[in-house]
């Protein structure tokens, strides 16, 4: 654990670098090169559905990294900031219509709400263990996922919210036209709202990577290291571990509610599934695994492999499931629908086995040399 | 002020906020009839809740071992107890109250027996490699969870699943204008005998005085020669099989269970283990009792805010005493 976060800075200090901190940066600069330009690389609008949701994901993982990697702090409740992030756009989206104003006030609403609910809990409960803290976090989680299903006038139940994205990014909207009127081509790629609501999560995404980025280089993120490694000794240099610790399960609060609202103005759809369900967690906590605690850059190995292989694998099974039909339990056992298992299987051993992640495993051989 | 909170402690100081939160709820409510019924259905509840949470808590008191595929435990007890109580189907129905007993004995046994063996397995392959890391563990036993739930959902698939409850049980009496469903009388006195039993092999004998000893300072437990591990492993073992006990009289209680029986009972058992305190019984069953009261009271008064209630009662009680009730462990 302790030299999962060094070795990302340590070796980019480094004039030697492995054949696996190549092998990481080429993998991670090709998945951000196909995110920047999705539209252009992929026609069919499922991959670029995927692509938007790697972004989005990118953020919610690395703002959770920020407190499972660095810090040392479990926490279950991710997916309920999140959630309140999207079921703040997506509330003011369908009460105010569809506008930049009614973003604006939504996204504040939320992020306020997730910031105030992490203090709370924070101060709370945050003097304790590790341990203690995951439990009220998970209980909190589940207490605001039934609250979502109950307050069905506000949050629309288990059916969730639909509402319009702003004027901006329906498909109708012409960015540039060309001399004839119509909708200019880039590459043969119309330029619509279309495109604009891919760049605007995009771009909001790379912005809040980009404050996840600083916030790790910066002294702040060294203390959190710190506090994570020795909390007595942080605390005796004079480091308030509480505050820190508060402070930074607020910052990564905030960043998921962010990224929620901007995933609930892509979807134009809010609901427990999309935004709020314990699933969603699982997904975060088996990619900030597979591609590393502690290195914010695994984030993007790991939310990619993850989401291309809830894309793929469920196809793979189908096969094998028809393939051994005949056989008692497994045809079950490989059913699409029961993925889940052997990614848990798989995220079982990876922590027994590769507690560093992919990122953390391939660029960290050097180090020990 | 000082003289009322002595006699409050000489009487049993928190030991009385059960009854300080029905007395409320007898002056919130009004009816005594409606108020006797669901302060047995809270009571009954929260010894099933008991029976879960115990073993939480136990293990996490001797071990420092947090479980959060302990919910895994509930739910295949709950399954299998179903499943058992289907294929003795004839006994269940039957009028004899000797079958009836017989079926509900090997029922519960069946649950109780796998989770014996479950939580051998679990203990020495899942939980021992990541002793003394707790963030590993939690990632780990959480990952556990997954693949357990999963398991559940391929071999009873995703529907619900009807629960026959013997004949014996079915039905209720009437005491003047309160009706005192039996299913709930049962369900209380087999938490309490649990309870009665655990708290004398704990305070009693020899292995529970290694097993409080251990709680207390393991390495000095280690030095003077006894294997630790065994006794690990053995509260672990009767952990998991109280945790399916509880389990499988909770699906007898709800006759209809869904394979998300077990993340729900979770939730309740973590507050119920956070209010009452890691590592103590007698907490764990404060804290059951207190949550299934409080639950029911709840939920007749406010339905609406039944869940968020018991979110509302820990938040309380962890201002209050951050370490809970009555905590065993310092930490």
């Amino acid at each position: 654990m302790s030299m999962v976060s060094e070795t990302a800075t340590a070796a980019a200090g480094r004039n030697t670098r492995s054949a696996g901190w190549w092998i990481v940066a080429l993998a991670i600069g090709g998945i951000l090169f196909a995110l920047a330009f999705a539209p252009f690389l992929f026609d069919n609008v499922r991959s670029q559905q995927v692509a938007a949701r790697i972004c989005i994901f990118i953020v919610l993982v690395a703002s959770y990294d920020l407190l499972i990697g660095y810090t040392g702090i479990v926490s279950f409740a991710h997916t309920m900031f999140f959630g309140l992030g999207a079921y703040g756009a997506a509330i003011a989206l369908r009460g105010m219509g569809p506008g930049w104003d009614a973003v604006a006030v939504g996204t504040l609403a939320g992020v306020g709400a997730a910031a105030l609910l992490a203090i709370l809990i924070g101060l709370l409960s945050l003097r304790v263990k590790a341990i203690f803290f995951a439990m009220v976090t998970l209980a909190a989680a589940s207490v605001m996922l039934v609250l979502a299903s109950q307050l069905s006038g506000l949050t629309g139940g288990e059916d969730g919210i639909t509402y319009r994205a702003p004027d901006l990014f329906k498909p109708a909207t012409k960015l540039w036209l060309d001399a004839d009127g119509k909708v200019a081509t880039l590459w043969g790629v119309k330029l619509n709202g279309k495109l604009a609501a891919y760049y605007f999560v995009v771009l909001s995404c790379a912005l809040l990577f980009a404050v996840i980025l600083r916030v790790v280089a910066s002294p702040l993120g060294t203390v959190l290291e710190a506090i994570r490694e020795n909390e007595m000794r942080a605390e005796a240099i004079g480091y308030r571990v509480v505050a820190y610790r508060t402070g930074v399960f607020c910052l990564a609060a905030v960043l998921a509610a962010l990224a929620g609202s901007v995933w609930a103005v892509w979807l134009k759809y809010t609901g427990p599934d999309t935004a709020l369900s314990f699933a969603i967690m699982i997904d975060i906590l088996l990619m900030v695994v597979i591609g590393g605690m502690g290195t914010v850059w695994g984030a993007v190995l790991g939310v990619t492999l993850m989401s291309l292989a809830q894309f793929y694998l469920k196809d793979l099974m189908e096969v094998a499931a028809h393939a051994t039909g005949d056989l008692p339990l497994l045809p079950e056992l490989l059913d699409p629908d029961r993925w889940l298992l052997w990614l848990g299987i798989l995220f079982i051993l990876l922590v027994y086995f590769f507690p560093k992640g992919l990122v953390g495993t391939l660029a960290g051989k050097e180090r020990r040399a | 002020m000082e003289r009322l909170q002595q006699t409050v402690a000489r009487m049993g100081g928190v030991n009385l906020l059960p009854v300080a939160v029905a007395l409320a709820a007898l002056i919130a409510i009004g009816a005594p009839a409606t108020w006797v019924t669901l302060t047995v259905a809270g009571l009954a509840m929260g010894m099933m809740i008991f029976l879960m949470a115990s073993g939480l808590s136990l293990v996490f008191g001797l071990m420092d071992v947090l479980n959060f595929g302990h919910s895994a435990f509930i739910s295949f007890g709950a399954f299998i107890a179903a499943s058992t109580l289907a294929l003795l189907s004839g006994w269940v129905a039957a009028d004899s109250l000797l079958y009836n007993l017989l079926a509900l004995g090997i029922a519960i046994s069946a649950a109780g027996l796998f989770g014996l063996v479950a939580g051998w397995f679990f203990e020495v392959v899942i939980v021992k490699p990541v002793y003394q890391d707790h963030l590993r563990q939690i990632l780990i036993t959480m990952g556990a969870l997954i693949v357990a739930e999963q398991l559940i959902l391929a071999i009873w698939g995703g529907s619900p699943l009807s629960v026959p409850r013997p004949a014996f049980l079915q039905g209720s009496w009437l005491i003047g204008d309160t009706t005192i469903e039996i299913y709930r009388v049962f369900a209380f006195l087999l938490g309490f005998v649990a309870f009665l039993g655990l708290r004398y092999t704990l305070k009693s004998t020899r292995i529970g005085l290694l097993i409080r000893a251990g709680v207390e300072n393991r390495e000095m437990v280690e030095s003077l020669g006894f294997r630790i591990d065994r006794l690990f492993a053995g509260v672990f073992m009767v952990g998991s099989a109280l945790a399916a006990i509880g389990g499988a009289m909770w699906a007898g209680y709800e006759t209809l269970i869904t394979p998300d029986l077990g993340a729900e009972m979770m939730v309740l058992v973590f507050i119920v283990v956070i209010i009452g305190g890691l590592g103590s019984i007698e907490g764990s069953l404060l804290g059951a009792l207190l949550v299934g009261l409080t639950g029911n009271y709840v939920g007749f008064l406010a339905p609406k805010l039944a869940l968020a209630s018991n979110m509302i009662l820990m938040m309380v009680i962890l201002l209050w005493r951050p370490q809970g009730l009555r905590p065993a462990v310092r930490t």
